[in-house]
């Protein structure tokens, strides 16, 4: 039964006011049980206030093959970080 | 026992939780599906909690000697008050589903009713279970649909359930003498008279499942006055297998 059934990515809001973040996967026939199955593997201790569903195969990732050309950039453009400017203390998360 | 009535009322709701909950424990770790095997055991979960807020409840009531534990685990089959409906066994998932779902349907109509009694600690625990039958009768609700209305074998196999369980469901709505007493004091929920909606709610739904109601005029029934199936003395014999063997044992 299980092999018919596609994958989901299950996204949950642990707070408001907080992102939804990923918990991570489950198998479901359609969108009303992936959620219901999201909450039983993933909130059922309160662990959230809301959940996304969204089926695996609508995720376009990108490849750890092209993460040099995607993520290392040369490291002496050091005008890219602004890391010149003197943050007041009040400014938090930077 | 001075509240002999309310006792015999606490145990006749607090018995269907047990069982069913025990019955659906026994599928921990063999559900068709990891995720519809963590789904039932949480709903095993929820009815245990809500079970054992009754029986410490009940306990009170007997006096103090006897402990949840006692009255959960210590008393005859003759002396459980479930109904027949949730001592069934878990014939396939097909079962395990509509067993579920014509007792969340009920259990549902009796939690909004019993959060109105006059007994404030039944009141508080109906109130706080509401959320998680609720969620029950969702869950058990959408798998009759997706079942029912599924394919051929799946409906054939519901049908076979629905068919088999129905027999069960009138003695939901049946009056023992201290459903009465308590009805008649304020503290219980005239189950009779929830009947009506039962049927109109569970008749809708499984319509909308393209499952047959069955039409039958015999209803099995005995469970509440404790004469029960053949499947429950099996049941109880694993259920009380711990505090037999180790009276007295703790976690």
């Amino acid at each position: 039964m299980k092999k018919d059934w596609p994958l989901w990515e299950v996204f949950v809001r642990s707070k408001n006011g907080l992102e939804h973040r990923h918990f991570g996967s489950l198998h479901a026939a359609d969108a009303e049980m992936a959620l219901e199955n999201a909450r039983d593997v993933y909130t059922r201790r309160n662990e959230g206030v809301s959940i996304w569903v969204v089926e695996s195969k609508y995720i376009t990732a990108s490849n750890p093959a092209d993460n040099g050309e995607l993520f290392e950039p040369a490291q002496d453009k050091i005008y890219r970080h602004p890391t010149f400017y003197d943050l007041p203390d009040e400014v938090k998360h930077m | 026992m001075k509240n002999e009535d309310l006792y015999q009322y606490i145990l006749g709701i607090a018995d269907n939780s047990l069982i069913l909950g025990q019955r659906l424990g026994e599928l921990c770790g063999h559900g068709p599906t990891l995720e519809t095997d963590i789904a039932l055991t949480n709903i095993a979960l929820d009815l245990f909690g809500q079970t054992r807020s009754y029986y410490q409840y009940a306990a009170k009531l007997a006096g103090g000697v006897k402990t949840e534990d006692d009255v959960a685990m210590l008393r005859e089959e003759r002396e459980y008050r479930n109904v027949l409906l949730v001592e069934q066994p878990n014939t396939d998932f097909a079962f395990v589903i509509v067993r579920q779902y014509l007792f969340d349907e009920f259990h549902l109509l009796l939690m909004q009713e019993l959060q109105n009694s006059k007994d404030e600690m039944l009141a508080a625990i109906a109130k706080k279970g509401i959320k998680e039958v609720s969620y029950h009768r969702r869950f058990s609700g959408d798998w009759v649909k997706r079942l029912g209305d599924g394919t051929a074998e799946s409906n054939e196999r519901m049908q076979q359930a629905v068919d088999d369980l129905w027999r069960y469901t009138d003695e939901l709505f049946h009056l023992t003498k201290a459903d009465r007493e308590m009805i008649g004091q304020g503290i219980g929920v005239d189950v009779s008279q929830l009947r009506d909606t039962y049927y109109n709610t569970v008749t809708e739904l499984l319509q909308e499942a393209t499952l047959t109601v069955p039409e039958q005029e015999y209803f099995q029934k005995g469970g509440k006055e404790g004469i029960h199936s053949e499947h429950m003395g099996y049941l109880l014999t694993e259920l009380q297998y711990m505090q037999r063997s180790y009276p007295n044992m703790n976690w």
